[in-house]
């Protein structure tokens, strides 16, 4: 067998190699030295770091179509044998890719031909020329109404207001107070009304002082809808209440001395719950005239 | 008489004539019809006659500039005279150093283009990634969208500087490829023949 000269790397793929063998005249598939060609190739992908796997697959499709083309010319006796692989199909398909191949590598060889043929023409070479930006429509402006406008931002911004860094919040102690001597004095009153006048600081630290009273059960609250006036009453017995009218008694022992009867605590009407029969029985002694007012003072000291 | 007059009389073509050799001056890739004639808000018939005076005014050993139709438009060149000239002062970075990989890869894309990476390895037998990205960076052929599966690889296809550059009209002026290389038939019949040859 005749030793093949090749140099793979003279080759674009295997496509080219095997156009090259076939189309060389003198050379036959039995004279290929397929061996040889599967050693070079192998002895070049050991050179390189990177293994082509695309090319590696495409070299052993062809190098197998190559080998049986060469079985085939060794013993044409047994082609009946092969029938199942079907080589006119293989060589079919084979040809055709061939075929493929080889007009885009007729194609490349005119292209080189072009290039050097052209090779005395000289052209600017540039970006791509940029089209002008389309003019952009506006509505007609008022330049009048710009400088209102600007006139508006250029105002210095309000001084920024520090009063809050001096809150002083009064002790919640001070409206505990203040709430046990009003319902000393009257059944009921109205939050609103009664804080209506101070500082909104003030009034938070009165609505402490009220959820403290309700905690400790001293008092009932009851409000008939979201945002509607708070009504505060007390809930210990109150002597006006009784059916018996008014009465000398205390209207209950002083907070500050001795535990809540444990009574009054379930007498406490929860809040915003069954609360209007009760308040509509005492709606009329909301206000206590100054001669009850005494009364009941005198009665409390006694 | 006659020629004097013919100077003052203001042809409008002519100086349309001016307008479109003035916008060809500038630009830097060659100008359609189409282009020439918003630019120049005129009809593109008018444009074409105009095109038509400019082409036989700049054309080889008359004028050291030549006015081209390529790619799909026109453009401005240097005459063939001066090409020695423009080789010492100038380069020519699109085409130098093309490889035989990248002139099958570009064969490729020209012809059977817009396709992807893999159908050309497919076709050369060989992966071509080096001469695509070789080839789009000298601006010959550039990405043309994906292929229509999910996941589709990226296609190519050829630029009008490559037309440029291989003194194409368009795509169209490439040669025919049943003219190029050998017919499947033949390639089949010689396959054949030879692994017959030792049957007789």
């Amino acid at each position: 067998m005749r030793e093949l000269e090749l140099d793979l790397e003279a080759f674009e793929g295997p496509f080219d190699l095997l156009l090259t063998l076939l189309l060389k005249e003198e050379l036959e598939p039995r004279e290929v030295d397929v061996a040889g060609i599967v050693i070079s190739f192998v002895e070049i992908l050991a050179e390189r770091d990177a293994i082509d796997l695309e090319a590696c697959g495409e070299f052993l499709v062809l190098i197998s179509a190559l080998l049986e083309l060469k079985a085939r010319s060794l013993f044409p006796e047994e082609t009946a044998e092969l029938d199942d692989l079907e080589p006119e199909e293989a060589a079919e398909e084979l040809a055709r890719r061939l075929a493929e191949y080889r007009r885009m590598k007729e194609a490349s060889v005119w292209l080189a031909e072009r290039l050097a043929e052209e090779r005395d023409r000289w052209f600017r070479l540039g970006p791509a020329p940029l089209a002008p930006e389309p003019e952009r429509r506006l509505a007609p402006q008022d330049s009048a109404a710009l400088a209102e406008a600007l006139r508006g931002l250029a105002v210095p911004p309000p001084k920024v207001s520090l009063s809050h860094m001096a809150l002083r919040f009064p002790p919640v102690s001070q409206f505990l107070e203040r709430f046990r001597s009003l319902l000393g004095r009257r059944r009921r009153f109205d939050f609103d009304a009664e804080v209506g006048g101070l500082s909104r600081v003030e009034q938070a630290v009165a609505f402490l002082a009220l959820l403290e009273l309700r905690k400790a059960g001293e008092i009932a609250l009851e409000q008939a809808a979201p945002f509607a006036p708070i009504r505060i009453s007390s809930s210990r017995p109150w002597p006006a209440a009784a059916p018996a009218g008014r009465s000398p008694a205390p209207p209950w022992p002083d907070a500050a001395d001795e535990p809540m009867p444990s009574g009054a605590v379930q007498s406490t009407v929860p809040f915003g719950l069954g609360s209007s029969a009760a308040s509509q029985e005492r709606e009329e002694g909301l206000e206590l005239s100054d001669s009850e007012r005494i009364e009941t003072w005198t009665a409390r000291s006694a | 008489m006659d020629s004097t007059l013919r100077l003052i009389a203001s042809n409008p073509v002519d100086q349309l004539a001016h307008t479109v050799e003035a916008l060809l001056v500038v630009a830097s890739a060659p100008l359609s019809v189409a282009e020439l004639a918003e630019a120049c808000a005129d009809d593109p018939e008018r444009v074409e006659t105009a095109v038509g005076l400019l082409r036989e005014r700049y054309t080889e050993r008359r004028s050291g500039i030549v006015l081209e139709e390529v790619a799909g438009g026109y453009a401005f060149r240097a005459s063939r005279e001066a090409s020695d000239a423009c080789a010492r002062l100038f380069e020519r970075p699109v085409e130098r150093g093309l490889s035989q990989a990248a002139l099958e890869t570009l064969a490729v894309v020209a012809y059977l283009g817009p396709c992807s990476r893999p159908e050309i390895a497919r076709i050369r037998g060989v992966a071509a990634d080096s001469a695509v990205a070789s080839l789009v960076e000298r601006g010959l052929i550039s990405e043309a969208g994906r292929e229509s599966v999910p996941g589709g690889a990226v296609r190519y296809r050829t630029t009008p500087l490559f037309e440029r550059v291989f003194a194409l009209e368009s795509l169209a002026a490439l040669p025919r490829l049943d003219d190029l290389g050998a017919d499947t038939g033949e390639l089949r019949d010689r396959l054949l023949e030879v692994a017959s040859a030792r049957a007789s």
